[in-house]
């Protein structure tokens, strides 16, 4: 199975009937993809909706009909359209039960960078601090390493922060990792992935536990 | 009755300088026709109000290209090089705004409130050089309103009272930008008589509305 695909995959074992969720664009949509059967999990789309759908057939778009992403999108039924101060006090008021964003750095204290890079890279945090700070549980999906192969998950981000000590969980290509006042515990590892790979890709300190069956496995 | 204006009058109204809390997200929902009517009045120095800079020929992008905006309050840029573009080249001046604070602070407007209490942001630059209130053991930062010269928004429908109804997810921030204008001027694909719009559905009450302007973008259905 292709990286961001295995992912999605695992990101959507994290919703339970009936969860109110956000999904960042980029890789965390893949996650709509491989929810389990019989589970509903209905999604919000902060520029105003409840119950998005499918990105409809070509020819059937709707330009009134569009995502957070920009991109085309379906209703299903029981959906609502409310305006964004609104689509924000569901946010920021607690009533989101997880939401899933890509990062840049994610470290050891929960913190997580994904806004800027100063001098490079200004895109705004749109609705992402919001969303981070609001929300119940804070899932970080991103691939494990940066192009270049450097860690991205850090003992300190550097870049500007998106919130402090916000993220709970961190699902990566390599690995799951639950962040904890500890700090950060290896829970999972991927398919062909070893326990000293995590660890070598991983520039905070990773608490594994003693007995290697005490970690799970996914993207078999 | 509000007064049915072109959007030429429109644009004609707003003068150097003005500030334009603009509705829209990603252009859908922008009020294009009254946009398209700014740039061709080529009306210089305009600080925006906005949640993002939209694509470069479509939305806001428009006003960006024509390089007819000296200030923006936005949460993003993302999808618009040239904005980023003027920020780098010192240009433009920007003030990011988290998407949520900036409704908030356009509602507050509105509401005739000075300001607001959030908790997005704190721990990070947002929170530079602004007031952290603490209530009931939790910290807040003291965000203040924002208020617009002039309120630029789109609605599906439109009666002669001003009275607005929106349409799918093109409502986003137009009902809150259009409590926050000195003056209010929707762009509407359907205007009709009053009495004709289903009181439950009206998203936005023609109270905060002074003109209407007849888009020539019309969606049935």
């Amino acid at each position: 199975m292709d990286k961001r695909e295995m992912i999605g995959k695992r990101i959507a074992q994290e919703f339970k009937d009936g969860d109110y969720v956000n999904l960042g664009i980029g890789l965390p949509t893949l996650a709509v993809n491989y929810i389990p059967e019989g589970i509903r999990v209905i999604f919000q789309s902060e520029n105003g909706m409840l119950c998005v759908g499918p990105s409809p057939d070509e020819g059937c778009e709707d330009k009134d009909m569009i995502n957070a992403g920009g991109g085309f999108i379906s209703e299903l039924k029981g959906a609502s359209f409310f305006d964004s101060a609104l689509s924000f006090a569901i946010i920021r008021g607690g009533h989101i039960d997880a939401t899933v964003l890509g990062a840049l750095q994610v470290d050891a204290q929960g913190n997580l960078a994904n806004w800027m890079i100063p001098g490079k890279m200004v895109p705004g945090m749109g609705g992402a601090m919001d969303l981070v700070t609001g929300a119940r549980k804070v899932i970080v999906a991103m691939e494990h390493v940066d192009k270049r192969g450097n860690p991205k998950i850090l003992k300190e981000c550097n870049l500007p922060l998106t919130a402090k000590a916000k993220v709970s969980l961190i699902i990566t290509d390599m690995a799951v990792i639950e962040v904890t006042p500890e700090g950060l515990v290896l829970k999972e590892i991927a398919a062909g992935i070893t326990v000293a790979e995590v660890v070598a890709a991983t520039e905070a300190e990773l608490i594994v536990p003693e007995h290697p069956h005490m970690i799970g496995s996914f993207g078999q | 009755m509000r007064k049915q204006i072109s959007a030429k009058e429109a644009a004609a109204m707003i003068p150097a300088g003005s500030r334009l809390a603009i509705g829209g997200f990603l252009a859908v929902g922008a009020p294009e026709c009254i946009i398209d009517a700014i740039v061709e009045a080529k009306t210089p120095d305009l600080h925006m109000i906005v949640i993002a800079s939209d694509w470069e020929d479509k939305g806001v992008g428009k006003l960006i290209a024509a390089k007819q905006i000296k200030s923006a309050q936005v949460s993003h840029l993302g999808t618009n090089r040239t904005i980023q573009a003027q920020m780098n080249a010192g240009e433009i001046d920007i003030e990011l705004v988290p998407q949520g604070t900036l409704m908030e602070r356009v509602r507050a407007c509105g509401a005739g409130l000075g300001g607001i209490l959030t908790p997005t942001g704190l721990g990070t630059v947002v929170e530079e050089g602004k007031q952290i209130l603490t209530v009931e053991g939790k910290d807040y930062i003291l965000e203040p309103a924002i208020c617009s010269d002039f309120a630029l928004v789109k609605a599906w429908m439109a009666d002669r009272m001003g009275n607005l109804v929106f349409r799918k997810t093109a409502r986003n921030s137009n009902p809150i930008m259009a409590m926050a204008g000195k003056i209010t001027i929707v762009e509407a694909e359907h205007i009709v008589e009053v009495g004709d719009l289903d009181p439950e559905l009206i998203a936005c009450p023609g109270v905060f509305v002074n003109y209407i302007v007849q888009s020539t973008e019309v969606t049935n259905g």
